[in-house]
């Protein structure tokens, strides 16, 4: 009964990763990942630098090939249907991928008319969805003189203009400051709940991640370590905020790659003196 | 049909974008006829009388659409630093994750890159007309102008696939200029190719450019070197070519 009822709650996701590998040459950024993300819902994925959260990403919006592993996204097979699965969702990645040199109406025009949407409906749609931004004003103005707020919410604009089942927002709010932050995630928060758009989200603040997320999973050294929600993880590792549910469960070293061996030792000095 | 609507669309808006872009940019345009020009004058007014004694005729008129050929050159490879400058400023995986061919992706990007070579090239042209130039055969316009697009189209599409080996938009004009200057320089475009030195002569005859100066020159002197069908043929083949391998090159890229 308990497997039936799990057969059936897997088939309802939206977002379905088994056994996702990613191999480099010497390294396995990605090893073995598997979970789902349910339709409606907006899922968190946490983890350090380098742990694997990009390269996921990557690999479930067709810009990298899985050393092996299954990716479906909306029902379709990601690797198998690659051109359903990508009208299926819409991105918003950690660098801006805007035209600087066109406008934020010809940035939205290029968007319509490589997701094929029909001739009747763009220019209302774009209309609409600028106006959900808050960029009606500035459609005529090129990028380069946008804010990072600005492009940001472009961006959002952008990824929903083909009506995508799914967002994917990787660090949406990185560099941006907080009056920026909260409207972008008002806006999201909102989408969500009205057209019951999925959100999966990457961040590093994890403020984000508790308020917003209904679901979270923390990765490490390429593996899940973690699922829950916000709560059920700080039940969890007996923590008082998020923050430092992620801290236990990921550990206290600075994960720069590549660290210097110098660079270490003073950090281990520094932690020395602190105790 | 709904599909190939599609993928037709995408190539047009990949092509308008790079229009919008040529035009926006004022700097550009400007220095990219720069170079062409000092040719132009300098050879063509410096070899005019050798060149009349030896009862060749008129040099600018032989010069011209050389010079020609190689703005277009230039142009049509100096486009590969817009798929560089995508990458690092991630426009171009805005283009990756939509659901597109990848040939629609190297298509459009070709007919953008190509529509503004040819734009450089007539602006030369002009500017030759100016200084001198006067075609023999006004008919072979047309043709000129078709030969003029064949190179357009195979140099920029074989800069765009370069482009996809190179992260670098420092070196990828350097590596483009050890490329574009011994295609110039060793095709008809500055010399006739009668009576060359036997060495010489192979390696015009293995430049595929030596096709596309004959072409255009062919049009617009009515004197072709080699023959209309066989500069068109070389010409089809490599774009073909190129294009299939740029696509395909393009379905492998990975960020």
């Amino acid at each position: 009964m308990v497997l039936f009822g799990l057969i059936i709650i897997n088939h309802l996701m939206i977002i379905k990763v088994d056994n996702l590998t990613k191999q480099f040459d010497d390294l396995k950024a990605v090893d073995g990942v598997s979970f789902g993300v349910a339709p409606g819902s907006i899922f968190a994925f946490l983890g350090p630098n380098g742990a694997g959260k990009s390269t996921t990403i990557k690999m479930l919006v067709t810009l990298l090939k899985p050393t092996s592993g299954q990716l479906e996204i909306n029902g379709f097979d990601v690797l198998a249907a690659p051109a359903q699965a990508r009208r299926s969702f819409g991105v918003v990645f950690q660098d801006y991928s805007l035209d600087d040199e066109l406008t934020a109406y010809e940035n939205m025009y290029f968007h319509a008319l490589i997701y094929a949407l029909p001739k009747a409906e763009r220019r209302a749609k774009i209309a609409q969805l600028l106006e959900l931004v808050n960029l009606t004003e500035r459609q005529k103005s090129l990028v380069k003189d946008f804010s990072g707020g600005m492009k940001r919410r472009l961006e959002i604009a952008r990824g929903l203009l083909h009506e995508p089942k799914v967002l994917f927002l990787d660090e949406p709010t990185l560099g941006l400051d907080p009056q920026t932050r909260n409207h972008i995630w008002a806006y999201i928060k909102n989408l969500n709940q009205q057209r019951q758009l999925t959100v999966f989200f990457t961040t590093h603040y994890m403020d984000e991640a508790q308020r917003y997320a209904d679901q979270i999973a923390i990765i490490d050294r390429g593996q899940i370590v973690a699922r829950g929600t916000p709560q059920e993880l700080q039940r969890q590792t007996d923590s008082d905020s998020l923050e430092q549910a992620f801290l236990k469960l990921t550990g206290y070293d600075i994960r720069d790659e590549n660290i210097s061996a110098a660079e270490r030792l003073r950090l281990l000095n520094q932690r020395k003196w602190k105790k | 049909m709904e599909k190939i609507n599609h993928e037709l669309a995408a190539v047009y808006i990949l092509w308008l974008r790079q229009i919008k872009r040529h035009l926006r940019s004022k700097a550009r345009l400007v220095m990219s006829i720069f170079q062409p020009v000092l040719f132009l004058v300098a050879f063509g007014f410096g070899f005019k009388n050798v060149y009349a004694q030896a009862g060749q005729g008129d040099y600018i008129t032989f010069l011209a659409p050389g010079i020609v050929a190689m703005s277009v050159i230039f142009s049509a490879m100096f486009t590969g630093t817009e798929v560089i400058s995508d990458k690092q400023f991630g426009f171009l995986k805005e283009t990756l994750v939509a659901p597109i061919s990848r040939l629609a992706i190297m298509l459009g990007r070709t007919l953008g890159g190509a529509s503004v070579a040819m734009l450089q090239g007539l602006l030369v042209f002009f500017i030759a007309f100016l200084i001198g130039f006067t075609p023999v055969s006004l008919g072979g316009w047309l043709l000129a102008l078709m030969f003029m697009f064949l190179i357009a189209l195979m140099f920029t599409a074989f800069g765009t696939l370069l482009a996809t080996f190179f992260n670098d938009m420092h070196a990828f004009p350097v590596i483009i200029n050890m490329i574009v200057m011994p295609l110039f320089f060793l095709s008809g475009a500055l010399f006739p190719v009668e009576d060359l030195p036997a060495g010489l002569s192979v390696i015009v005859r293995f430049n595929p450019l030596s096709y596309g100066v004959d072409g255009v020159r062919g049009g617009l002197t009515g004197q072709f070197h080699y023959s209309i069908s066989w500069d068109f043929l070389v010409l089809m083949a490599l774009v073909a070519i190129i294009l299939s391998v740029g696509s395909w090159l393009f379905s492998r890229m990975e960020s």
